[in-house]
């Protein structure tokens, strides 16, 4: 008997068609999906564009950035974000001076000399830190950070840009460790043997060898705790203090750019030219962060094309 | 003799330096966890999860808060995880060498790193305005979607890559189509990798503030009878009680606090080990 006069052949030929006809349908969506990325990121632009447009043609781009002064409220209102700008960069710069050391070191150490299961154990618990909320790390600092910073430095208020910097470098641990982890894993390991059977030790060969091959990952993991760094909003909006000053130590109180936004949008009227400047002040940040990133991309990108065979 | 005693001893110097360095980090995200522990553990009671708060915040539990957030957590996963995987099934079997391709890879990085609170403006902006949605749980879900994406097209990426060429090849030898080979032979071997990696990414939205602040939440509300109510939420609801000026019982702050990161934790700790778990059964 042939074979095609079974009948479950010719059920499995009829399920064989429907598939051949749904197949070109479904990778069709999948497709979508994967271009969707692009109209999100493309989205988020002409969103906070479309809302910012009153504030860039009524105060002008320029005039925001380089305003000292940022009165919202007072008439004539003044829209300056050098306040703010000032205190993002006093925060992130406390955040990166102490994350980048610790971070680096540690992905050094869990790399280089941790055994396996210290390794794994280790990678494990700085990767549950990323899950941890900014709130509680914010309310964590409440408790703990800001008593501290009042007391050591005398100064009338713990809410500082210190305090806040401190928790916003917590944060950015696990992003800078588990990126300059992965690169310094990707060095070849015959890079590592021949150093050591040239006669040099585990650390010089990481000093020597590792950590030079590893460079552009190392620099991108920077770059995107220095982004996450900006972009941080609850641990700020609850340490810093958002005083409208600018700021000229890091032990005074700050606002940053995040914190404004996040604190200030509640209370705006909607399609005002308050709600419109802030809009663009996240356009400035986005488009800051979108620069960090698509740098740090492209140090990735040249890392693993390093030791590609 | 002299330089190799100094080699040692800058090696035991580096061991020392980068080890603390990897020890004060792990130090402080146990300090973190146990401190919320310690101070929030007292504070939980079957009153505390299911009663609704009282007093303007001060005393009472944190029911609709409790529901919000997991309301919340469910409309992002079913937004996220359906269009995430879909995406990491693209760049990882059927996209192109190329251009295009990395420019879609650009756009998924960039999403990772667009900060919450700018999130939180587009939600505004496109949920909340541009499509009338409202202060609303859609609108909330709908922004937490947009921040999960990324966590879940590159847990399914990964978790696809990691899975040998040997099983795509057998299974197109025997005259699948690429499709159902995805479908019916790499996507399961590769789903611990993708349900944990969405997991840990859902985990994450849960406790976001600042994307829910403009696009879902309310001071004070009931549990949200449809999608188009707000939401009380448990990030938000800490956040508040943290800062405003009367301040509520520090039990009911604490509480809070140990409710979300207890559970954040067990998510965790869970998807982990099961992970584990499978990755045991299976080796490649």
């Amino acid at each position: 008997m042939p074979l095609s006069s079974l009948p479950v052949s010719t059920r499995s030929d009829r399920a064989a068609g429907f598939r051949r006809a749904v197949e070109p349908v479904v990778r069709g969506l999948i497709t979508a999906c994967g271009w969707l990325s692009i109209l999100v990121v493309a989205g988020i632009a002409v969103f906070l564009f479309h809302n910012a447009v009153r504030a860039i043609s009524g105060v002008g781009l320029a005039a925001m950035l380089t305003g000292t002064s940022w009165f919202p409220t007072s008439d004539p209102a003044q829209w300056g974000f050098v306040p703010a700008e000032v205190g993002s960069l006093w925060v992130t710069g406390t955040a990166l001076l102490i994350c980048v050391p610790v971070g680096v070191g540690a992905a050094v150490y869990i790399s280089e000399f941790a055994g396996r299961r210290t390794k794994e154990l280790a990678k494990t618990i700085v990767e549950f830190l990323a899950a941890v909320p900014s709130v509680v790390l914010g309310l964590i600092g409440m408790a703990l950070v800001v008593p501290r910073v009042r007391e050591w430095f005398q100064v009338d208020t713990g809410l500082t840009a210190l305090s806040a910097g401190v928790m916003v470098g917590v944060m950015c641990l696990p992003t800078i460790i588990s990126i300059s982890e992965d690169a310094l894993f990707a060095v070849p390991r015959e890079l590592r043997q021949g150093s050591l059977a040239l006669g040099n030790t585990r650390w010089q060969t990481t000093y020597k060898v590792v950590v030079p091959s590893a460079s552009s990952g190392i620099f991108a993991a920077v770059m995107l705790g220095l982004g996450r760094a900006i972009g941080e909003t609850m641990v700020v909006l609850m340490l810093a203090g958002n005083s409208g000053i600018i700021a000229t130590s890091p032990l005074e109180s700050v606002r940053t750019l995040t914190g404004t936004m996040a604190g200030e949008m509640g209370e705006v009227v909607r399609g005002g030219m308050h709600f419109s400047v802030l809009f663009a002040m996240g356009l400035v940040l986005f488009a800051l962060t979108f620069a960090v990133n698509l740098a740090a991309d492209v140090l990735l990108e040249r890392q693993r094309k390093r030791w590609l065979r | 003799m002299n330089r190799v005693k100094r080699a040692r001893l800058a090696e035991a110097v580096a061991r020392l330096v980068t080890g603390a360095c990897a020890a004060v980090t792990i130090a402080a995200v146990l300090g973190i966890v146990g401190y919320v522990f310690v101070r929030g553990v007292g504070s939980m009671s079957f009153e505390f999860i299911t009663d609704m708060p009282r007093k303007g915040m001060t005393e009472g539990g944190v029911w609709p808060a409790i529901m919000g957030t997991f309301a919340l957590v469910v409309g992002t996963a079913l937004l996220a995880c359906p269009i995430g995987v879909g995406a990491g099934v693209y760049l990882a079997e059927f996209a192109p060498k190329g251009a295009p391709t990395r420019i879609v890879r650009i756009a998924i990085g960039s999403m990772a790193g667009v900060p919450s609170i700018v999130y939180g403006l587009f939600g505004l902006a496109l949920f909340v305005i541009a499509m009338k949605l409202g202060v609303s749980l859609a609108a909330g879900a709908l922004t937490l979607a947009c921040l999960t994406l990324p966590v879940v097209i590159t847990a399914t990426k990964e978790a696809l890559q990691r899975i040998p060429q040997d099983l795509r090849h057998a299974s197109l030898a025997l005259g699948e189509t690429r499709l159902r080979t995805v479908t019916r032979v790499v996507l399961p071997a590769a789903a611990p990798g993708i349900v944990t990696g969405s997991i840990l990414g859902l985990a994450r939205a849960a406790g976001e503030t600042a994307p829910i602040i403009f696009t879902a939440v309310i001071f004070a509300g009931p549990v949200p009878q449809s999608a188009l109510d707000p939401v009380m939420a448990l990030p938000y609801h800490l956040y508040i009680m943290a800062t405003q000026a009367v301040k509520p019982a520090p039990s009911v702050v604490w509480g809070t606090a140990f409710l979300l990161v207890f559970s954040i934790t067990t998510v965790n700790i869970a998807a982990a080990a099961w992970r584990s778990a499978q990755r045991r059964k299976v080796a490649w």
